[in-house]
């Protein structure tokens, strides 16, 4: 497949991950921001691969693991009401709220419906102008445009019944929010090339030579990583602290100026909740004021919700970096992707739901559990 | 609170019923009450279900045989002879769709489930559940793919039922077809007969079934259509065993895909499977619409495609069979049973590390971005 069997080359990585061995002197820690990256390290084992110096540290970048638990909860109490259809990518129905998920929801009688692209749910308003159509707006810069853009129609289009739960979130606050915690380990940041591709990367620098860390703009095939960990190393060897683009054949560095445009046009930016992280000041957007007609929250006054996380769960160090996975006295035991406690375990792109799936267990262990594909007979 | 409950039912130990499960290692089994409805999950063939077989319908029953809960189950007629019989029901939507219908589906799926026992399939039962209003002329459609698969499979729909529900109470037509089959004399084919040393033979590509329903299904449109792979699998396993007798393991990956195939053979073994992810054949377009989404055609359904476990020696003569049958043409090797960790399954990424390949539970679900 152009563009993606070439960067799997496992020759070439090989022929990568020697020459980061060559140049590596001693210990460094990189941190993928992304959920996607993490998910490809631990599926094509390029830990495995690594020199022993360079230790990859999972970040935040899931954005169904940081979505706050009181957006969930809000999303369950309003996909409960009678007379709504609720619409959310298919990685969230799973995420454990304080007390049930959407799946349990749609068990006992929730119309809950799995969508891949948000205009799929502004269609389906259209469809049943008699319910209350709602769409769970989640992500990172990546989901936003086509978040921003289906609100926009709705508004020009005048699709009353339709109306977003938006809880987004953004990269640069959470690199800053890493680089000010106590006890960071993070040496160098792989940026997530995804979320470059709609900002571009022009505010990283000032992120570099106020935290003295270098930044590369990574893709997600095994050559791209093992390239973007490569700069990192040659970097922090030589003691440099700056902005590269490693996934150039994507990314810009104004990035894409027009889903930029339809985002500040739609969303502002927030304070907002981090799952397992707490809350980091301007590190989110939510609907402009022009907007708020759209604005489930406020469409269903969702008041009265009681978060409650599970004590065991240790997500939010997992998130920081602080703990691999398999670090966690839960992780595979009480927690596994049937009784997730924590959202990392859910998504395919959470560093818990990674380990497990691709089997990086305490101790390994037969596996439990088999998949479904929904009703294909 | 979940985790109490895991505690509180991680220990089974008078639990009369674990023997009957054969996941091996299936950790903390969270009682049924964890789920007061029936959800999607419960059909899956997963866990979830194996939750209702267990809670439910064993006690029920007052079955305690293990061999049961096989996908075709064999037993004695007399002292010779050996009959295999399988029952599944189809409620896929659409009821057509590229390459196939819930009709052909609905003979194809049985008459392969009793196959991988080794048995020569011979009659079904079809019994339908019809919405009011479904028009006939779909149901003429479904019943003359079902005449017409049956024939290709060599085998005849001998019993029948037909009931109707009110309208809005069912999907338009659900099918029940349940089959029989002779096991043919010296032939033992099983998923806890694989050995060490012995070879993982792929019929042919994965994913396409699946990828195919999915892709009708939310209207999710690719260059190419992908075409639902559903055949019977009878003559290919017929010139098989012609072939090679003693052929260990027979298993068409369904639901759950090769990954849950692979998965219960390593289980029931109590072997290691050892596969090399570049060696796996995926139709190009399918390998798409998987990047795609975030899916892994390991996990996605396949209709007419079977993983076999052979001796080493059988690989020569069994490939050749395969490679000269039309189901057989893109028949591959595609790893190794192991005597290292049992039960467990592993892939060789193409960079040449490892992972294991566990199966998520529920359904896949398409990623966020």
């Amino acid at each position: 497949m152009k563009y993606l069997t070439e960067y799997r080359d496992g020759e070439k990585a090989k022929r990568l991950a020697e020459d980061i061995a060559r140049r590596v002197t001693r210990p460094w820690s990189i941190m993928e921001v992304c959920g996607g990256q993490t998910h490809s390290i631990i599926r094509n084992g390029i830990d495995q691969i690594l020199p022993k110096e360079v230790e990859m540290i999972h970040g935040p970048g899931c954005p169904v693991c940081v979505t706050p638990l009181e957006v969930i909860d809000k999303a369950l109490e309003i996909a409960s009401r009678p007379g709504v259809i609720f619409c959310s990518f298919g990685d969230m129905l799973r995420v454990p709220g304080s007390k049930d998920d959407l799946f349990k929801i749609k068990g006992a009688g929730g119309d809950i419906r799995v969508v891949y692209s948000p205009l799929d749910a502004l269609n389906i308003a259209r469809e049943n102008p008699d319910r209350q159509v709602v769409f769970l707006a989640i992500g990172f810069e990546t989901t936003a445009p086509a978040n921003a853009m289906t609100i926009k129609l709705a508004k020009e289009q005048g699709v009353r019944n339709f109306s977003a739960l938006v809880s987004h979130v953004l990269v640069p606050p959470a690199i800053e929010a890493i680089m000010n915690s106590p006890g960071n380990r993070v040496n160098a940041f792989l940026a997530a090339g995804h979320v470059c591709c709609v900002t571009g990367f022009a505010e990283y620098p000032a992120l570099c030579s106020r935290y003295r860390v270098p930044i590369v703009v990574t893709g997600f095939e095994p050559l791209d990583l093992l390239e973007g960990i490569r700069r990192a190393v040659m970097q922090l060897e030589r003691g440099e602290a700056s902005v590269e683009n490693a996934y150039a054949r994507v990314v810009s560095q104004q990035g894409n100026v027009a889903a930029q445009a339809v985002i500040h046009e739609v969303f502002e930016v927030r304070d907002r909740g981090w799952r397992g992280i707490g809350t980091i000041p301007r590190s989110g957007w939510g609907l402009r004021p022009e907007y708020s007609d759209f604005d489930a929250e406020l469409r269903f006054a969702v008041t009265d919700i009681h978060t409650m996380e599970s004590p065991l769960c240790r997500a939010g160090d997992v998130l920081k970096g602080a703990i691999k996975p398999n670090q966690c006295a839960a992780f595979g035991k009480q927690c596994t992707p049937r009784t997730p406690l924590g959202a990392t375990m859910v998504s395919s792109e959470g560093a818990c739901s990674a380990y497990f799936n691709y089997g990086r267990f305490v101790q390994l262990s037969p596996p439990s559990q088999r998949a479904i594909a929904g009703n294909a007979r | 609170m979940r985790d109490r409950e895991i505690d509180s039912a991680g220990f089974r130990s008078s639990d009369q019923t674990q023997s009957e499960i054969r996941f091996e290692g299936m950790s903390c089994p969270v009682p049924l009450q964890d789920y007061p409805h029936i959800l999607m999950g419960h059909g899956g063939g997963g866990k979830l279900s194996a939750e209702l077989i267990e809670h439910i319908f064993l006690p029920a029953f007052g079955c305690q045989s293990p061999e049961s809960l096989a996908d075709s189950t064999v037993f004695c007629i007399d002292d010779a002879r050996r009959l295999a019989f399988s029952t599944d029901s189809y409620v896929v939507q659409p009821l057509f769709f590229p390459g196939g219908s819930i009709g052909d589906l609905a003979v194809n799926g049985t008459v392969n489930d009793l196959c991988m026992s080794g048995a020569r399939p011979l009659h079904l039962s079809a019994a339908f559940i019809l919405e009011e209003g479904l028009p006939i002329t779909t149901l003429q459609q479904i019943a003359l793919q079902m005449g017409a698969t049956a024939r290709r499979a060599g085998v005849s729909i001998i019993a029948g039922d037909t009931k109707v529900v009110e309208r809005g109470r069912g999907d338009g037509c659900y099918i029940n077809t349940a089959g029989i089959g002779v096991v043919p004399a010296g032939v033992d084919i099983s998923p806890a007969r694989a050995r060490p040393g012995d070879v993982v033979i792929l019929s042919g590509t994965i994913g396409d079934h699946g990828m195919a329903i999915m892709s009708v299904r939310e209207g999710l449109e690719f260059e190419a259509q992908i075409q639902s792979d559903s055949a019977p699998l009878n003559s290919l396993v017929a010139q098989m065993i012609d072939a090679w007798p003693d052929i260990h393991v027979l298993r068409d990956p369904t639901r759950g895909g090769l990954a849950a195939s692979l998965n219960e053979i390593a289980a029931a073994s109590r072997c290691g499977i050892v596969i090399e992810d570049e060696r796996l054949p995926v139709n190009p377009s399918v390998q798409s619409a998987c990047e795609i989404l975030g899916l892994d055609p390991l996990l996605v359904a396949n209709e007419g495609k079977l993983v076999a476990i052979v001796p080493e020696a059988a690989v020569a003569d069994l490939m050749a069979v395969m490679h000269r049958h039309p189901l057989g043409a893109q028949a591959a090797v595609i790893g190794r049973v192991v005597a290292d960790h049992p039960g467990i399954v592993v892939a060789k990424t193409s960079i040449g590390a490892s992972r294991v390949i566990t199966i998520p539970i529920g359904e896949q679900l398409p990623r966020i971005c």
